[in-house]
């Protein structure tokens, strides 16, 4: 088959990139120390290759790729902001590398250290009272804040709470987390303005409602101005509020969830506090709850007592543990690095900055796409393609389209409540210059949809390869490579 | 302007100036008042990149490192060499820059590394397919304990209590709140008592979950397992140590339906526990049941070979409430570090590194038992981690270890209190017979 | 858009069809159904012996990017499905009224009358874009 080799496709036997000392015990035979019936009976087939071959192979495949130090990454509810280089540096110290995560709290007391402090620099940013760092990305942070809120009922006895409203403008991730912890899902419609329409929630919360999970800005890039109301409904329901910190780049040192009404926050360490993505992960999700909740955090919970960190264990009212240890340690040392360079003053500057960006590049852009909520948005918002649509161009190939002018395109289809959606998040990491640029670019494409559609709908053009057949890998799955 | 931030006075001035607006403040006036804050956040001042360095370096000097003592401490997380290349690659920063290969034209990087990592795991667990990675090892066995009862629309699970303690915390967890009823099953010599398994095991039973080499480090014959677990119905899920697959029978061979295991070994630094990685793996059969991502071959318009993510209608951006799982973000980046690792040890490599440990675990093994007055707890095969009872208090034998530049054993009492005075010690290809005999040594003397 | 809509089927408003042989009800999906969805690359069939009631999710069909469940327009006992769609999926695609999901042996054919004739249906899909 054409294309680019796989490494399995490069190996030679008696080829070998590594080197290891030579024994300096007994030589036993594997024979004599476990059971022949529990040995292989064939090798696994791994590569055999040079250290060259592995470098050249990885440095090659890595060139296909496109990151945010490639270029702007304006992708909506992602937030892909620079990821400073000095924080991988200090990730990378081997005092934090090196540490083996049970060794005694003696041992570990900057590692420890470095957890504490962390939960009071978010619970003040977020303006909750304790964060637990254990959930290992956004998603597994939902499903432990619901499960605090689930344990929180049960322990109250009010046993008949199962049910989590969401709205419809949720990510897919708040129905799927929710249905994890054991809950219905009950949606709730948006009204004109983009926002929670009241009337609605009126009618869905009742003695069954658990909570309700919002994302403020929403995923339409717009704030929640009923939030309070919001609040209300569903406390006097007595339902918790829930908050996905997706959005938090929107309005840090600004307003905080703690504020608002909200009972439990999940952040997304790898979006707000500038951590990269590794092309998937991992990220950090730690989950902040108020004082009555603070007895269901998962274990465990560092504590500061005379000049000591330590892990503390005897929580009996926890749910439990969602992970192995502590969390994504080197994470959440990145993020940690992040907030003690910008200060509160910095911080804020970075909303401001991403709330500015995101308007300056819809003012660009309105004359040109249809604006589904024309109103001041956060940082973010979303264009539809509904008018290219008509002359046969979708959204999607308008974001293909983006990638021959040098630039990631933005979320796509989502949310769903928009048709043709375009979701733009531009982030303070990105100067005038290149929002420009990134608007002529897009301003040129709706211009190619009215001359030469077909130039639109044929692209990418420049790219390492062309439209991929999604439909013949998901027909005939071929997920793992064979000789 | 503050640090990240390349707007000037000037560009903020011609921005508001194209909006119409005068100042900051009025990109905020769908802000009710009532919740903006009104003083700046109590943060510590900001740190210039020189302070900030020294501030870390600071605190991290306060932890006692593995280059500094010679560690045999496992338990789940292991002090093995990493070589170099796996760093130089992980710091290119088109991959640990990069977003969710969600565009396939300008993510082929990610994309043919996940397909080969997922042809690895594959390799190693015997399995038919692999997704993208799990979080870590707990979390994924947990993951598959919600795959096996959503699969078989049962309620019900055996945990053997061999498998790690953290993990089986996790799984119940993530049980208790969707109504999954743990019990767990008991160990005979170390390894899974088969005859409480077989009392325990009946057709309500929707997986059985056992951990290879088990959290004693003692070998399972999971051949047995499986045949008493199949009779009945059930699913069989492992948690296997991906080093030992180079050489132990991989358990799609014994009859498991799905594989999963903590994948830190394999290239990942110890970083006090994370970020790891899980991996997973199961049978063509149970496929579309496996939550995470998937990636897939296919061709581009120009009928070159070309990866994709596929499967997705049973993810959650797609599926929502009916999604297998909630997951999205993974451990891409660990599993990247996994695949290099891989690629440079190889077939031959993988083997010596699991040969080396095992000889130097045995070697350290009959050495405490001769030399150190150290007693067996388990007559079974071990691979590279063994159970001891030591002759002091074990707390106190780990405390005087640390003073002499030594990280003792896990002390197994916390999590077994059957088993006093009981010392889990690992041995990896890092440790030299130098540092074996000096670990005998000091313990004799206590 | 204009869509095949077959005369002598019942539809549904979730877009399923129904044909009608004695207490046997043929079941499929209609071609707005699978022009909505796309490139159909997978259908969950349901198991033989399944009793299922009116509305029950008792399929699924899957496109790249969407999943979409298949609603029973009638209520009874799952008697046969078309295997044929777990090798080629795309047979809905090239004609979704040749290639059928299931058959049901209808408990209680009364159910019929719930649903639309081709006029209505045409009328309802128009409604709907």
């Amino acid at each position: 088959m054409k294309g680019r080799p796989l490494i399995f496709e490069m190996s030679k036997p008696g080829r070998k990139a590594y080197s290891l000392p030579h024994c300096d015990v007994p030589q036993l035979a594997l024979e004599e120390m476990v059971p022949k019936e529990c040995l292989r009976e064939q090798d696994a087939m791994l590569p055999e290759v040079s250290e060259v071959d592995v470098i050249r192979h990885f440095t090659r495949l890595s060139r296909l790729n496109y990151g945010v130090d490639s270029g702007f990454y304006p992708l909506g509810s992602c937030t892909m902001k620079y990821n400073p280089k000095v924080n991988e540096d200090v990730a990378s110290l081997p005092g934090f590398t090196q540490v083996h995560p049970l060794q005694p709290d003696e041992a570990v007391q900057g590692c420890l250290e470095i957890l504490y402090r962390m939960d009071r620099l978010l619970s003040e940013i977020t303006g909750m009272d304790r964060f637990s760092l254990q959930p290992a990305a956004g998603a597994h942070g939902e499903m432990t804040g619901l499960m605090i809120i689930k344990a929180y009922h049960q322990h109250r006895g009010d046993i008949r709470r199962n049910k989590i409203i969401v709205p419809d403008s949720a990510h897919g991730t708040n129905p799927a987390s929710a249905a994890m912890v054991g809950f219905e899902v009950v949606e709730v419609k948006s009204n004109d303005r983009g926002e929670v329409d009241l009337e609605a929630l009126k009618a869905a919360v009742d003695d069954t409602t658990a909570g309700l999970m919002l994302t403020n800005p929403n995923t339409l890039g717009l704030f929640e101005g009923n939030i309070l109301e919001i609040a209300d409904i569903v406390h006097k329901a007595g339902g918790l509020l829930y908050y996905d910190g997706a959005n938090m780049n929107a309005i840090l040192g600004i307003a905080r969830p703690g504020d608002m009404g909200f009972d439990v926050v999940h952040l997304n360490l790898h979006k707000t506090f500038s951590t990269p993505h590794g092309g998937g992960g991992p990220g950090s999700g730690p989950v902040g709850v108020k004082k009555e909740l603070e007895p269901y955090l998962p274990v465990p919970v560092v504590e500061f007592k005379d000049g000591v960190y330590h892990l503390d264990y005897d929580r009996p009212l926890s749910i439990g543990r969602v992970k192995s240890f502590y969390g994504n340690f080197s994470v959440i040392l990145k993020a940690y690095a992040y907030i003690m360079s910008m200060g509160s003053e910095g911080l804020r500057e970075v909303s401001e900055f991403a709330v500015l960006n995101a308007n300056y590049l819809m003012e660009r852009l309105k004359d040109h796409y249809q604006i589904p909520y024309n109103r001041r948005c956060m940082h973010e918002f979303v264009i539809s393609a509904q008018r290219q649509k008509e002359r046969g161009v979708s959204a999607l190939d308008i974001a293909k389209r983006l990638m021959d002018f040098g630039f990631h395109p933005p979320t796509m289809y989502f949310p769903l409540i928009v048709k043709e959606a375009l979701m733009i998040e531009p982030t303070e990491t990105e100067s005038k210059e290149t929002l420009d640029a990134f608007a002529d670019a897009l301003i040129e494409i709706a211009q190619e949809v009215e001359d030469q559609p077909e130039k639109v709908k044929g692209a990418p053009h420049t790219t390492p390869v062309r439209r991929l057949d999604e439909a013949k890998a998901a027909r005939n799955p071929v997920l793992r490579w064979k000789p | 302007m503050g640090r990240y931030i390349p707007n000037t006075d000037q560009d903020r001035q011609d921005m508001l100036e194209k909006l119409g607006l005068h100042n900051i403040e009025q990109l905020y006036e769908d802000i009710p008042p009532e919740v903006r804050l009104k003083d700046s956040l109590s943060l510590p001042a900001p740190l210039s990149e020189m302070e900030l360095v020294s501030h870390m370096r600071a605190v991290a000097a306060k932890n006692k490192i593995v280059d500094e003592y010679v560690c045999f401490l496992g338990a789940g997380a292991y002090d093995r060499y990493i070589p170099s290349v796996v760093k130089h690659v992980l710091a290119r920063q088109e991959f640990y820059t990069s977003y969710t290969p969600y565009q396939p034209e300008i993510s082929q990087g990610t994309l043919q590394a996940i397909f080969e990592y997922q042809t690895m795991i594959c390799e190693l667990t015997g399995m038919d397919v692999a997704n993208a990675s799990m979080y870590d090892g707990a979390s994924a066995l947990a993951e598959a304990v919600c795959m096996a009862c959503q699969a078989t629309g049962k309620g019900k699970v055996l945990v053997a209590r061999s498998v790690h303690p953290q993990s089986r915390e996790v799984i119940v967890t993530y049980g208790r709140f969707r109504g999954i009823n743990v019990q767990e099953i008991g160990y005979d010599d170390g390894r899974v008592d088969m005859e409480e398994l077989k009392q325990h095991m009946n057709r309500d039973i929707a997986a059985v979950v056992v951990q290879n080499p088990n959290f004693f480090g003692v070998i399972e014959l999971l051949d047995q397992i499986a045949e008493v677990v199949h009779h009945f119905g059930g699913l069989l899920v492992i948690s296997a140590n991906p080093i030992s697959l180079a050489v132990l029978k991989p358990p799609g061979h014994c009859g498991a339906d799905i594989v999963v295991g903590e994948g830190q070994p394999l290239g990942n630094p110890l970083n006090f526990g994370g970020p790891y990685l899980g991996f997973m793996a199961t049978t063509q059969k149970l496929m579309r049941r496996m939550p995470g991502r998937i990636v897939g071959q296919t061709v581009d318009l120009e009928g070159n070979r070309a990866f994709v993510l596929t499967l997705q209608t049973r993810e959650q951006h797609i599926r929502r409430e009916k999604a297998t799982s909630n997951i999205c973000s993974n451990e891409a980046l660990n599993a990247l570090a996994a695949t290099v690792y891989l690629s440079v040890l190889g077939r031959e490599g993988l083997k010596e590194v699991a040969l080396l440990s095992m000889r130097k675990a045995h070697y350290a093994f009959e050495r405490l038992i001769s030399g150190a007055g150290c007693s067996p707890v388990f007559s079974t095969p071990f691979f590279d981690e063994f159970l001891v009872k030591v002759p002091t208090p074990v707390e106190e034998l780990n405390k005087a270890l640390l003073s002499c530049g030594i990280i003792g054993g896990y002390v197994v009492e916390k999590d077994y209190p059957e088993l006093q005075g009981g010392w889990l010690v690992a041995v990896t290809e890092k440790r030299t017979r130098e540092e074996i005999d000096a670990l005998v040594r000091e313990v004799s003397q206590r | 858009m204009k869509v095949k809509v077959i005369k002598g089927l019942r539809y549904s408003k979730e877009h399923e069809w129904v044909k009608v042989d004695g207490n046997r009800a043929i079941i499929g999906i209609t071609d707005y159904a699978q022009d909505s969805l796309g490139d159909i690359v997978f259908v969950d069939l349901p198991e033989v012996g399944r009793n299922v009631q009116v509305g029950d999710a008792v399929a699924v069909v899957e496109s790249v990017k969407a999943a979409s469940d298949v609603y029973s327009p009638v209520s009874g006992t799952v008697v046969e499905v078309n295997t044929a769609l777990e090798a080629s999926p795309e047979l809905i695609n090239q004609d979704p009224y040749e290639n059928w999901i299931l058959i049901l042996e209808m408990s209680d054919p009364g159910e019929l009358d719930a649903l639309m004739d081709a006029e209505s249906y045409e009328r309802f899909c128009e409604e709907e874009e």
